[in-house]
């Protein structure tokens, strides 16, 4: 379990963590959002003993990262922003470190040391010096470190960036398994990263919490949440018959493609009348699609939501 | 394996993988040779003895001291590896202890290595072997002082250059300070009591004692003291980092 409790942290004037309260309990995946410079990295480097907060505490299982730092380190397992390791060192040489360093007896050791390298692919560059290694398998040796001691508490600061498709599927699948019994937080700043892992979702900037829900909550919030949109040509008679539905909200045309979106008014489900409404004026529709939201928009409207305002208003 | 004995193995690892240690090792070896013999006027003194020999180690540590420890602390700042070092479980006197004994160990090697000069002596004429003995732990105790500067100072920066040059500073200083010139310039100065308190601070002043054969207690007590409080101001500075 993770918990911070008003936990700020200030670099001279500037409040890069402004009394952050969070909780991450077994079994959650948490994902850290925002936008750069947002305060994600300081968090975690809090959380993981690295930094002292300037107010506020963290605990990792209960134990006091400012107090009991030992007990907390050895309840987690974290890996940094960019995931630095000792260049000059092979990848064997590197995880043998981090074995002793978190005191694994021999044989658990030698155990999870195999586990690990199987688990991240590694078996081909065992012998191979980190510092020659591309920027993925890179990333997967800082990994390897991060689980090593198959941690109750796992802290990954941007998992999956520099990764290839195929390697972010390995390591969102990897953390899958792991996150049953375990709690897991992650930062990231890749949408598609929180509908692949996360079953809650923080968003913060400027060091403020902003928004604490599961991703199909922040989805609802969205305004294209429950929209149908479709492509179909010739259609400009029927959007001013749509327009006329009393469940009918708005209507936006892409002007690149033409596809046409159809908003609902607050609470109104639409996608029914709009198939009937088109089948009746026997339009072609190659394809229609009822919008679960998008969380990109979200995003925006949360970490921008000042400028915005100003926006609307102009 | 305690994280002491994990960090040292790591630290003297990294100096023989890139080519610090031979670098070190040769250099050393070459110039505490030459200099014994040219500048130290090793036959012409007709003396079966190491004493020429051991003038010189202040010498030589005052440059490759700070070669060694420039990268202890500013390398990982850089690197970023500061942060997985020091969010595993392990207490920053833990990490401290480990790098330092590497490189104490380490510069211990590179004294062990001059051992054909020993032979040679022994060879030449009949020394006092327990004199030479008594040398060689004054100048490892001397290292050991060297290196703890060097990890304190390499634990303010970031820059490896900036961390050599700081430590040889302080070090000459530490050498030089009860050298008679420069007390003697500042005799007018300052009071007589301050500058006898100020000449006990010399390094020089306490080796020189113990490469006589004088296991004085309170020569070796300057050392393990300075030792420890340069390894503690290092701790502190990197605790300070923390906060900052």
């Amino acid at each position: 379990m993770i918990e911070t409790d008003q936990l700020t942290r200030c670099y001279g004037h500037l409040t890069a963590v402004d009394a952050l309260s969070i909780r991450v309990e077994p079994g959650q995946v948490l994902g850290l959002l925002g936008p750069n410079g947002a305060g994600k990295s300081t968090a975690m480097r809090m959380i993981a003993g690295f930094l002292v907060p300037t107010s506020g505490t963290a605990r990792v299982c209960g134990h006091d990262v400012s107090r009991e730092p030992l007990k907390a380190k050895r309840a987690l397992g974290y890996l940094p922003e960019g995931a630095p390791s000792y260049g000059e060192m092979t990848v064997r040489e590197f995880l043998h470190f981090i074995v002793r360093m978190r005191g694994l007896k021999a044989e658990t050791g030698y155990r999870r040391f195999d586990a690990v390298v199987q688990q991240l692919q590694l078996e081909e560059v065992l012998e191979v010096c980190i510092d020659t290694l591309s920027k993925g398998l890179r990333r997967r040796v800082g990994l390897a470190q991060a689980i090593l001691h198959d941690p109750p508490v796992l802290m990954l600061d941007e998992p999956t960036d520099g990764l290839d498709p195929n390697q972010k599927h390995a390591v969102r699948q990897l953390i899958d398994v792991m996150a049953r019994d375990r709690t897991i937080l992650i930062s990231t700043h890749l949408l598609e990263e929180v509908h692949a892992l996360c079953n809650r979702v923080v968003i913060i900037a400027r060091g403020k919490l902003l928004a604490d829900a599961t991703p199909a909550e922040l989805e609802a919030r969205s305004r294209y949440h429950g929209a149908v949109s479709f492509s179909a040509p010739g259609s400009g008679m029927s959007q001013e018959m749509l327009g006329r539905l009393p469940q009918v909200a708005s209507i936006e045309v892409d002007p690149l493609d033409g596809r046409i979106t159809v908003f609902p008014k607050p609470g109104e489900r639409i996608l029914e009348a709009v198939e009937t409404l088109l089948r009746e004026q026997g339009l072609e529709v190659s394809e229609i699609q009822l919008e679960r939201g998008r969380l990109d928009e979200v995003f925006r409207q949360i970490t921008t939501s000042d400028e915005r305002t100003a926006e609307v208003r102009a | 394996m305690s994280p002491v004995n994990a960090v040292l193995r790591r630290e003297l690892r990294s100096y023989f993988v890139t080519p610090v240690a031979y670098v070190f090792l040769v250099i050393f070896l070459v110039l505490s040779g030459i200099l014994t013999f040219y500048a130290g006027d090793y036959y012409e003194r007709g003396q079966a003895d190491l004493q020429p020999f051991f003038a010189m180690h202040p010498w030589l540590y005052l440059i490759l001291v700070p070669a060694i420890t420039m990268r202890m602390w500013a390398e990982e700042a850089k690197g970023g590896t500061l942060e997985l070092l020091l969010t595993l479980p392990l207490t920053l006197w833990q990490a401290m202890l480990g790098k330092f004994l590497a490189a104490w160990l380490f510069i211990g090697l590179a004294l062990a290595l001059t051992f054909p000069i020993w032979i040679t002596v022994n060879y030449l004429g009949s020394p006092d072997n327990g004199i030479i003995l008594a040398g060689y732990l004054g100048s490892w105790l001397m290292a050991g002082s060297f290196v703890a500067i060097g990890a304190c100072l390499s634990a303010l920066t970031r820059s490896q250059v900036v961390a050599f040059i700081l430590t040889a500073l302080v070090c000459v200083l530490l050498i030089l300070i009860g050298q008679p010139q420069v007390l003697d310039f500042f005799s007018g100065a300052l009071p007589r009591k301050l500058i006898n308190a100020v000449a006990h601070l010399s390094m020089l002043r306490h080796f020189e004692a113990i490469a006589r054969g004088v296991l004085d207690v309170r020569d070796l007590l300057y050392f393990l003291l300075s030792t420890l409080g340069w390894l503690l101001a290092g701790v502190l500075l990197l605790d300070l980092k923390r906060t900052r």
